[in-house]
């Protein structure tokens, strides 16, 4: 397995075509069966679902050896049997996004804290707590950060209420009728 | 003296928008920084959910009133991914002008804000008086001057009109002689304005990468990135232009976040001229969109303030089961501590002008 992926010595701004096959292949010899599930979804974005166990040393080879230095956005999921947290890790020397989706039993929503690799993930995963309740253990300072420190939910779970009537008023509402 | 901590906002010239800084300072010397955010918060992800994929375009368009088309573009490109439809070449050379107009807007109305941050209120009057030609551009294009409303899922809502691309030549034209000889002169030529960005707010290309921090205030790092060339969407190939990075040396501080975004103004010129010239003179500039879908769609773009981020899950319903943000200034703001330590109070107001902040998209 040759090693083009780590081996740019700068960025050039340019993509390197066909790396998120290289990507693919590398992350399979390292993780195996751990994979739960990978695939490429299109040009430059890789796939993986994984368990919440497998997250931190799956991370730390994406950033240490493949050089995905960017974390760009972490996204929690309310799947209503379960919880998702996903991850959208970006390389900025071929371009790579690979995206993780680590799987979270509903009754237990905990997963490790990404912090100690990506100071970004200090206020995404803090910004994810407070709307969706999922706790990210080890976070330095998981408190609310958009909502006030007093509220009491978590909205962006489907529990939450929400009016669910769609936002339209008929022509024949309009014309004075039910 | 004891170390103490000063509110800069809720309340505050410098803010521009509702946000607090907490800065603590030794004497006049900034030691720690802690942003309060969250005043704007409007639930959009929540209220996203319960509305179909085409009417949340309205809501994307309020995510940053200055760089509406920008947000409402990456969300219909990630509903387009998930759909799996394509926008015909012809709307996508439009909303390539239409972006960049966008882009050249907003730019100015950060200009503008700038200017009066360092106490240069010529650059306020002379930015929005450039802005109002680009607004009118805009809403030749689409009819309105802000929250447009113009980029659909599939393409966007209407061709230009006739004689649009003269009036544009024109009016570029117009500004591209403002910029290099008045814009020039009053911001980097003048010595007031040298001695009070340079050197301050400094961040390292490590630092800025690791905190999350993208678009104009990454490169002004020195990192050769910009999503326009790193991922190309729409048609940004075909297009030969150039990312603004800063070169030389003593990056990372207020000056280099400025030269980067000033240049952009002249280049994203130069990308609506090409635009203008390459595009195909018929053809549809709309498909229709399904009205359901299920899946999964990201898109990530170049936005006027870095990377935007869209992720979009469907569950086969006509409305989105999930979206989510992703705010560059939100990951920006995070970074802001490291860029105040050690400064002066006073340049406090050089630093966070110069990063470009946008309270509606960071608070979502």
């Amino acid at each position: 397995m040759s090693a083009v992926v780590t081996a740019s010595p700068s960025i050039t701004g340019r993509s390197v075509p066909g790396a998120e096959k290289e990507v693919l292949a590398q992350l399979q010899v390292a993780f195996g069966s751990k994979l739960k599930d990978a695939k490429i979804v299109r040009e430059r974005l890789v796939e993986l679902v994984i368990d919440r166990a497998d997250l931190v040393p799956l991370c730390t080879y994406l950033k240490d050896t493949l050089g995905f230095e960017h974390l760009s956005c972490v996204t929690a999921v309310d799947w209503k049997d379960r919880f998702e947290s996903i991850y959208h890790i970006e390389n900025y020397y071929n371009g790579c996004m690979v995206q993780v989706n680590a799987q979270i039993p509903y009754d237990d929503p905990k997963i490790a804290t990404l912090t100690g690799l990506w100071h970004a993930a200090d206020f995404l995963e803090r910004e994810m707590w407070d709307l969706m309740g999922v706790e990210y253990t080890g976070h330095p300072n998981l408190t609310r950060i958009l909502l006030p420190e007093d509220f009491k939910f978590h909205p962006l779970r489907k529990e939450f209420a929400q009016e669910v009537d769609r936002q339209y008023i008929t022509r024949r509402k309009l014309r004075g009728g039910k | 003296m004891p170390e103490f901590w000063i509110n800069m906002g809720p309340q505050h010239p410098m803010t521009h928008g509702l946000w607090n800084m907490k800065v603590k300072v030794d004497g006049e010397t900034v030691t720690d920084a802690k942003p309060e955010i969250g005043y704007l918060h409007r639930g959009y992800e929540k209220i996203m959910e319960v509305r179909e994929f085409q009417k949340n375009v309205v809501l994307t368009d309020r995510l940053c009133y200055v760089s509406s088309i920008t947000w409402s573009h990456a969300y219909c490109l990630a509903v387009e991914k998930m759909m799996g439809i394509e926008t015909p070449e012809r709307g996508q050379w439009i909303r390539v002008v239409a972006l960049e107009l966008q882009r050249i807007a907003s730019h100015l109305m950060w200009l503008a804000a700038y200017g009066p941050d360092l106490g240069l209120l010529t650059g306020l009057l002379w930015a929005l008086r450039e802005r109002e030609l680009f607004l009118d551009l805009i809403q030749l294009m689409s009819g309105a001057r802000m929250n447009q409303n113009y980029p659909r899922v599939g393409g966007v809502r209407n061709d230009l009109p006739e004689n649009f691309e003269a009036m544009c030549r024109r009016s570029i034209e117009h500004f591209l002689e403002k910029v290099d000889n008045e814009y020039q002169r009053v911001f980097q030529e003048s010595k007031v304005f040298h001695m009070r960005t340079e050197g301050v707010g400094k961040i390292s290309a490590a630092d800025a990468i690791n905190w999350g921090v993208t678009g104009p205030n990454l490169r002004a790092c020195g990192v050769n990135v910009d999503l326009r060339r790193l991922d190309p969407y729409e048609v940004y190939e075909e297009i030969d232009f150039e990312p603004q990075v800063w070169h030389d040396g003593g990056a990372g501080d207020s000056y280099a976040r400025f030269v980067c975004r000033f240049n952009e103004l002249r280049e994203s010129c130069q990308i609506i001229l090409q635009a203008l010239e390459k595009m195909p003179k018929t053809g549809p500039y709309r498909v229709k969109a399904p009205r359901r879908a299920e899946g999964e769609g990201y898109a990530k773009t170049e936005d006027s303030r870095g990377e935007a981020l869209f992720y979009v899950i469907g569950d086969g319903d006509d409305r989105p089961y999930r979206v989510k943000i992703r705010s560059p200034v939100f990951c920006t703001m995070a970074a802001t501590p490291i860029m105040l330590r050690g400064n002066k109070l006073a340049d406090s107001v050089a630093i966070l002008g110069s990063v470009d902040v946008c309270v509606g998209e960071m608070d979502k």
